[in-house]
């Protein structure tokens, strides 16, 4: 292979010439910047707890204890030891278990919504940006008419007929999000295709699904990914808002936003303990989220950082 | 003017119309929409009259052009609890809502200016930090989880504030009763605070980081060099040069902001007991009452969307490089 042919495989395959070194980068980079740092920590034990709930949840986060109703935060059992660390609900359930569950519906929503709405957006963008004129003017104008939408009702509308249920949930979530990843796929697109490494594509022959999935997507791959930590983010609190009205998954699967949707009723008897620790857990995880957003923006786009 | 608008009002129709057909899909998407009308008891005999008599039999297409006539004239059928028309339940809590998100508006703007500013001025400073952590945590937090704790420790531990209850101010405003309504004015705005705040927080740390950014770019332009190097002081040259143009990027998101208010207020209506929309959505959910769903996201969203044509057109007039 002669040493042109060579760089220009570089160029067209650049997203993964060097992903070991470049990870390494990014870990360096990551270390630099504590609270970058501290979120991904975060992120990692919450996966982790969401993974081994069952072995790391104390007691049965379904079951009932009635005489131990709303017990507050530190309360004992009759040996002196630890029952409920952070208090039980209304029904005597664990709240820390419950707590622990919750957070397995907030990261499975929140990473497959944003992988569906991902993958249908960039298909879309990509398709929009490649061929322009009417594909681009009917993907643009269907984008149009969803951001017309409030989207909480449009998903409110959409739940309500379709019933409760985890699928149904990430399904409206996971289409809710496309809009983005589509104009973002589609204006990144454009300015690639006037790059000579599509024209050289272009040239041999490559055809037009090659070049656009093989070539262009690994060159516009960067914004998007800046924009799925940031749309976790937002998945989870939409989420949350969404079980909060009632229209998550079954009552029987603990959420968070479930639980602060039950602790509404408590509100007056001051039993702060019941809203207090899901909304922290939906406050630090979606703030960790976007943390990570920000810092993988600057760290990813350095022109960003020149104007802040 | 005039050609933008007729350039825009294409567009505008079209979006609405898709509007229609998205609503009208949502009902058809989980199978026969006669079953969401009855009760789970209902014998086949009523299936079937009610299907007819709702037009379910009939084929698609005649079903929406049905569902876009009676649209046009207002009509979204009866809602399911109450047996009396929706739009008439619509209208009357809408003006609860629109006072809720007004509110919010205001603060979402003339909260985040100043906030924005000073983080730009104190560059790289404590003061920066501090704001700009605030506003990464306002970014985060639950707008109706942020209602809850506001409740719990401002108004029950303190009690500073009204917890929740609702004094209407556009209500007899509309109905013509002018005395009335400003004679409420001062009650109606110590009940929005909480509710108001809860919902803008998100909003203020979000227009806050936009300002800032937008604030530092122009604080680096030539103009203010030449203005600071004239002796001007700080403030004369942040509020008479920078502030002017910092302020078009925040104008643009303001139509958006409105459709994003809305969101939170139906939320954050629950936990306050607004009378508003939000609240009979809620209750619309647990009823499973459709029609009075469908109808009031169609009113929402139509008003969203016309909501953006003002702005847009506010924004044409404003903007000189925009070109009508």
């Amino acid at each position: 292979m002669n040493k042109s042919q060579s760089s220009s495989d570089e160029i067209i395959t650049n997203g993964s010439v060097s992903s070991s070194s470049s990870f390494l980068k990014l870990l360096t980079a990551l270390v630099k910047n504590k609270w970058a740092l501290i979120s991904v920590v975060w992120l990692f034990f919450i996966i982790f707890v969401a993974i081994f709930a069952s072995e790391l949840s104390p007691l049965d986060p379904n079951k009932n204890h009635i005489m131990e109703r709303v017990s507050p935060p530190l309360t004992l059992d009759k040996k002196g030891d630890m029952k409920y660390l952070i208090g039980s609900d209304a029904l005597g359930r664990d709240g820390l278990s419950r707590l622990i569950y919750g957070a397995q519906v907030s990261l499975l929503v929140g990473f497959t919504a944003v992988f569906i709405g991902g993958l249908i957006g960039t298909l879309l963008g990509i398709l929009a940006g490649y061929y322009g004129r009417l594909t681009d003017d009917i993907i643009m104008r269907l984008a149009d008419i969803q951001l017309a939408f409030p989207f909480i009702l449009l998903a409110i509308l959409f739940l309500v007929v379709l019933g409760e249920g985890l699928i149904n949930l990430i399904l409206v979530l996971g289409v809710g999000q496309w809009v983005t990843y589509a104009r973002i796929a589609r204006a990144q697109t454009i300015s690639q295709k006037e790059k000579e490494y599509v024209e050289a594509a272009k040239a041999l022959g490559v055809s037009n699904f090659n070049i656009m999935f093989g070539s262009i997507l690994p060159n516009i791959f960067a914004p998007l990914i800046v924009i799925a930590s940031f749309n976790v983010a937002s998945v989870i609190l939409a989420e949350a808002a969404l079980s909060f009205l009632g229209l998550g998954v079954p009552p029987q699967i603990p959420t968070w936003g479930a639980m602060l949707a039950e602790s509404r009723d408590h509100i007056f008897a001051k039993r702060w303990w019941l809203p207090f620790f899901p909304g922290m857990a939906i406050l630090i995880t979606v703030l960790a989220f976007n943390i990570v957003g920000d810092w993988l923006r600057d760290y990813l786009d350095p022109r960003l950082k020149e104007i802040e | 003017m005039f050609l933008y608008i007729l350039r825009r009002l294409p567009q505008t129709i079209l979006v609405i119309f898709g509007v229609t057909l998205v609503t009208f899909i949502a009902l058809q998407i989980g199978g026969d929409p006669t079953y969401l009308f009855i009760s789970d008891r209902a014998s086949p005999e009523e299936i079937e009259a009610t299907r007819i008599k709702l037009g379910f039999d009939k084929p698609l297409y005649i079903q929406y052009f049905n569902y876009v006539i009676k649209l046009l004239q207002l009509d979204f059928g009866n809602s399911l609890y109450f047996g009396q028309s929706a739009m008439t339940i619509i209208l009357e809590t809408l003006p609860a809502t629109l006072e809720l998100t007004i509110f919010s508006m205001f603060i979402a703007i003339f909260g985040s200016i100043p906030f924005g500013i000073f983080a730009a001025v104190y560059r790289g400073t404590w003061i920066d930090g501090t704001l700009m952590a605030i506003a990464m945590l306002g970014q985060s937090i639950p707008s109706f989880w942020l209602g809850i704790m506001c409740i719990l420790y401002i108004s029950l531990n303190v009690d500073w504030l009204p917890i929740s209850g609702h004094v209407p101010f556009l209500m007899p405003l509309f109905e013509g009763n002018f005395i009335e309504a400003f004679k409420n004015l001062p009650i109606t705005l110590t009940y929005l605070i909480l509710p108001g705040f809860a919902v803008a927080f998100y909003s203020v740390a979000r227009n806050a980081r936009l300002i800032r950014s937008s604030m530092l770019e122009v604080l680096s332009q030539d103009y203010v060099r030449t203005a600071k190097s004239k002796g001007l002081t700080n403030y004369v040259v942040i509020m008479r040069h920078a502030m002017r143009n910092a302020w078009l990027p925040v104008v643009t998101i303001i139509g958006l902001e409105f459709g994003f208010m809305i969101s939170g207020v139906v939320v954050v209506e629950v936990i306050f007991a607004w009378p508003g929309l939000g609240r009979t959505i809620f209750d619309a959910i647990a009823n499973r009452d459709i029609p009075l769903v469908q109808a009031a996201v169609v009113v929402i969203s139509v008003f969203v969307i016309i909501i953006n044509l003002i702005t847009d057109l506010v924004y044409a007039k404003l903007d000189p490089r925009i070109k009508l």
